[in-house]
């Protein structure tokens, strides 16, 4: 597939969702006169040099083809992108706007794309920022491409800054008394000199905090973090190799919350702790990730959308469903507003992509 | 044109029943001083300056200004080096420096939330009680404004490591061109829909005001440690960059210098730099210290070997923030050298650094202009410092056309017009060099959209067609 044929099968259609390998299947359940266009085909790096940190890669390309060819040049996407091994295209990732905890130390997926080429809602092939770490020439369509979900226009080719791999990694598990001792901690944590690369909270009260860097400098962090801890933990192990990248690996993909609905929700400190205990009552299944900065919520299928929803606007937030048979993608107080709403007229006037 | 002055008495004598008189400028010598921002080959006179306090105020200003069809131009400090925040003919200027609160500080949540008009170096001032900083610092820092940074997507030294403004900006509230008001973002590092707020930062005014920032902060990194490294060529400089790149560590912040921006700072801020030296790279690592002392002799060893004729750690803060005070004041000392100066703001890919720095010195030699140059080596972001004397007939025209030229060159080199700059008015005419009609189209399209009347400083990033 080429980027001119996304924008003829655009083109050709009155409504239209383009779909990279259906990760995240909730995203792309669509009323069936909506045209889906499989970017699947429109793959490959466009271009990689590694002493610039960045690639210019196709829609359709894997993450997981993306991450082996920087991994043989020492480098990474450090936002630790989503259901890498399951499949999930670049496209797919940035529309869907998801970043893994690694998101915690250098930001997410929004902090990494740098450039864009997509199809409006004319059919054209537009091109936006750049393929330079730096640049503030012209509006920022690649930033504006991050969580519109396929519903704006048809995401062609990226181009995302990179980093060099952050060196060998550890994780601290700390097993706290309880879900508001530990956020009552992570704020402590999220402040320390100790530079986590992932601050994650798993109930029953697991703080999971990963370090990477100088070998040399690993056991040493790893003493401060137990020292800052105290005797706020009931236990602390420390774990490193192939043990340690399977927990984050499990967080990545998602393992953890196969049958269930899975609902992303951004949220702060604050909320989370208003809604983790409303989500203690139930029969959630629960991760906050980057210092509570976001809950990853799987919802069982027998269980009732409406308690879930009804937690969420509660509590002031707005949440993305992902995966899991419900027909609102979206949950919680909706956050549409009116620049959203220009914004989106003029870059899809007909609603081609308003599905 | 009659009209034009009937509609913007009308508003101006609507916005004088809202807003106190003292803070409604039009007398000539008040509003000269609003006439350019530091781009000041350019001046405009505006109608009036009106100085607002609170959101309420620019929201009935930016309507009042909407119902009469009157043009305007928000600004904070006027730092602005692509003309960004120059007044528009027969518009207002809403300035907004007094709105310089910081709302709140919430340290345990690492955020601030800020009116436009707080200076960027005082939101690090407020939040280092608390071990916190925000880390985007243009060199301006100790008196732009974060509204300013919002609007232009501002760089600074350390944007290798830590990005640009909009990587720090969670959330905004926007007064749209017509006055409605609008949130995007929030407090959380997450969004759900499209990045509205990543969009809105770095449209230089286009779509409006914003009134409150939400920036995420920092731990202020354990240690910082920064090297000076003097070499005999700029290409020996920049071979050294691609060493450290190629090392794989990720320094906060990779700057070179040349011969004469040496000569300039040196004269201006007695950093100490090598004498005779043709080039000064520094490199700063900055985070735990354990980590960084590791990575730190790594540096060390490796600009060892890189030919340099001397490198030289900073020994304590103090000398740290000599070398940097050396580099900031790079641009303003230049000023000592020449009457006036152009600043360019393109980037190349950091791998066509040394042939970009060899074209602007032969380009620099054909015109018999000084370049200075001062770069972020570590992201292909090129300043260079185009030294002319305005009082020569033609002087200040053939400046412009080398920097039209540079700017050529970062285009064809596959970099950008502007790495932290902005277009604003300077660059008018690039843009369109850099993205094809159908980008430029839709960018417009988007503009119409969110400001059909075109009144939010118009002439800006998108010339009139």
């Amino acid at each position: 597939m080429t980027v001119e044929a996304l924008a003829q099968a655009v083109r050709d259609h009155a409504r239209v969702l383009p779909i990279g390998n259906r990760t995240k299947p909730a995203l792309t359940r669509v009323s069936s006169d909506v045209a889906l266009i499989e970017t699947t085909a429109l793959t490959g790096i466009v271009e990689y040099e590694p002493a610039e940190y960045t690639f210019t890669a196709l829609a359709g390309t894997r993450l997981s083809d993306v991450s082996s060819l920087l991994a043989a040049h020492g480098q990474v996407l450090p936002f630790d992108p989503t259901f890498r091994d399951a499949g999930a295209t670049l496209g797919g990732t940035v529309a869907a706007g998801l970043s893994g905890s690694g998101r915690w130390r250098h930001g997410g997926v929004r902090d990494f794309v740098i450039g864009i080429r997509f199809v409006d809602g004319a059919g054209r092939v537009i091109r936006g920022g750049g393929k330079v770490v730096k640049n503030a020439a012209g509006f920022d369509f690649p930033k504006l491409f991050v969580g519109s979900m396929g519903r704006l226009g048809a995401i062609a080719e990226l181009s995302l800054k990179v980093f060099p791999w952050p060196g060998p990694s550890v994780t601290v598990i700390a097993h706290m008394r309880d879900m508001a001792a530990a956020l009552a901690t992570l704020p402590r944590i999220a402040r320390l000199p100790v530079v986590c690369d992932c601050i994650d909270l798993v109930p029953p009260a697991n703080l999971l905090m990963r370090i990477s860097g100088e070998e040399s400098a690993l056991a040493t962090s790893v003493d401060r973090l137990r020292g800052a801890l105290g005797g706020e933990a009931i236990t602390l192990d420390v774990v490193r190799g192939a043990e340690e990248e399977r927990i984050w690996e499990a967080a990545r993909e998602f393992t953890w919350a196969t049958d269930h609905l899975l609902v992303k929700v951004p949220t702060t400190l604050t909320r989370a702790r208003v809604l983790e205990t409303s989500l203690a009552m139930t029969r959630a299944v629960r991760r906050y990730a980057a210092a509570a900065n976001v809950a990853w919520i799987a919802w069982p299928f027998d269980e009732d959308v409406a308690i879930l929803d009804s937690v969420l606007t509660a509590a002031n937030l707005s949440g993305v469903v992902l995966r899991g048979d419900e027909p609102r993608a979206r949950l919680g107080v909706d956050a549409a507003n009116e620049f959203g709403a220009r914004v989106r007229r003029a870059i899809d006037p007909t609603g081609r992509f308003d599905v | 044109m009659a009209n034009d002055a009937v509609n913007r008495d009308r508003a101006l004598a609507e916005i004088a029943r809202r807003v106190p008189a003292q803070r409604v400028l039009t007398s000539p010598a008040a509003l000269s001083a609003y006439a350019s921002d530091a781009l000041t080959a350019f001046r405009t006179v505006p109608e009036a300056v009106i100085v607002v306090e609170s959101t309420d105020e620019v929201t009935r200003v930016v309507r009042t200004c909407a119902e009469h069809g009157v043009p305007f131009v928000a600004r904070g400090s006027g730092t602005s080096l692509s003309g960004g925040s120059l007044p528009v003919a027969g518009g207002i200027v809403i300035a907004l420096n007094r709105m310089n609160r910081i709302l709140r500080i919430d340290a345990e949540e690492r955020v601030a939330v800020c009116e436009p008009g707080v200076i960027n170096a005082d939101i690090s001032r407020a939040a280092a009680a608390h071990g916190l900083y925000y880390a985007p610092d243009p060199s301006s820092q100790p008196v732009c404004t974060i509204g300013g940074n919002v609007a232009f997507n501002s760089g600074g030294a350390h944007c290798l490591k830590y990005g640009m403004t909009s990587n720090h900006v969670l959330g905004l509230t926007v007064v749209l061109p017509d006055g409605a008001v609008a949130r995007l973002g929030g407090e959380s590092l997450d969004g759900v829909g499209p990045d509205l707020t990543g969009f809105f930062v770095g449209s230089e005014g286009l779509f409006g005001i914003a009134v409150e920032v939400v920036v995420r902060l920092l731990p202020r990194p354990e240690s910082v440690r920064t090297v000076l490294a003097a070499y005999d060529s700029l290409a020996a400089a920049g071979d050294a960059v691609a060493r450290v790149v190629a090392s794989g560590l990720l320094p906060a912040a990779m700057e070179i210098m040349d011969a004469l921006a040496i000569e300039a700072a040196e004269a201006a801020a007695h950093p100490g730099y090598p004498a005779g030296a043709s080039a000064v790279l520094i490199v700063e690592l900055d985070g735990e210290a354990g980590h960084v002392d590791a990575e730190f002799r790594r540096l060390l060893a490796l600009l060892g070997d890189s030919g340099a004729r001397s490198v030289r750690p900073a020994a304590d803060e103090a000398e740290r923030a000599r070398i940097w005070k050396g580099r900031k004041s790079a641009f303003s000392a230049v000023g000592r050298l020449s009457p006036d100066y152009i600043v360019q703001d393109g980037v190349v890919p950091r791998s066509r650094l040394g042939a970009a720095l060899a074209e602007i010195d032969l380009l620099s030699q054909a015109y018999g202009i000084r370049v200075a140059n001062v770069f972020h080596a570590g992201d292909g972001n090129l300043h260079p410092l185009i030294l002319y004397d305005g009082r020569e007939g033609g002087a200040l025209e053939r400046a412009e056309r080398l920097a039209g030229e540079i700017l050529e060159l970062c285009i064809r080199m596959g970099g950008s017009v502007t790495g932290e700059h902005g277009v604003g008015v300077e660059k008018l005419a690039y843009l369109p060099r850099m993205f094809s009609s159908d980008d430029m189209s839709l960018m417009r399209a988007v503009r119409d959209a969110v400001d059909p009347a075109g009144l939010a400083n118009p002439g800006k990033m998108l010339s009139p067609t």
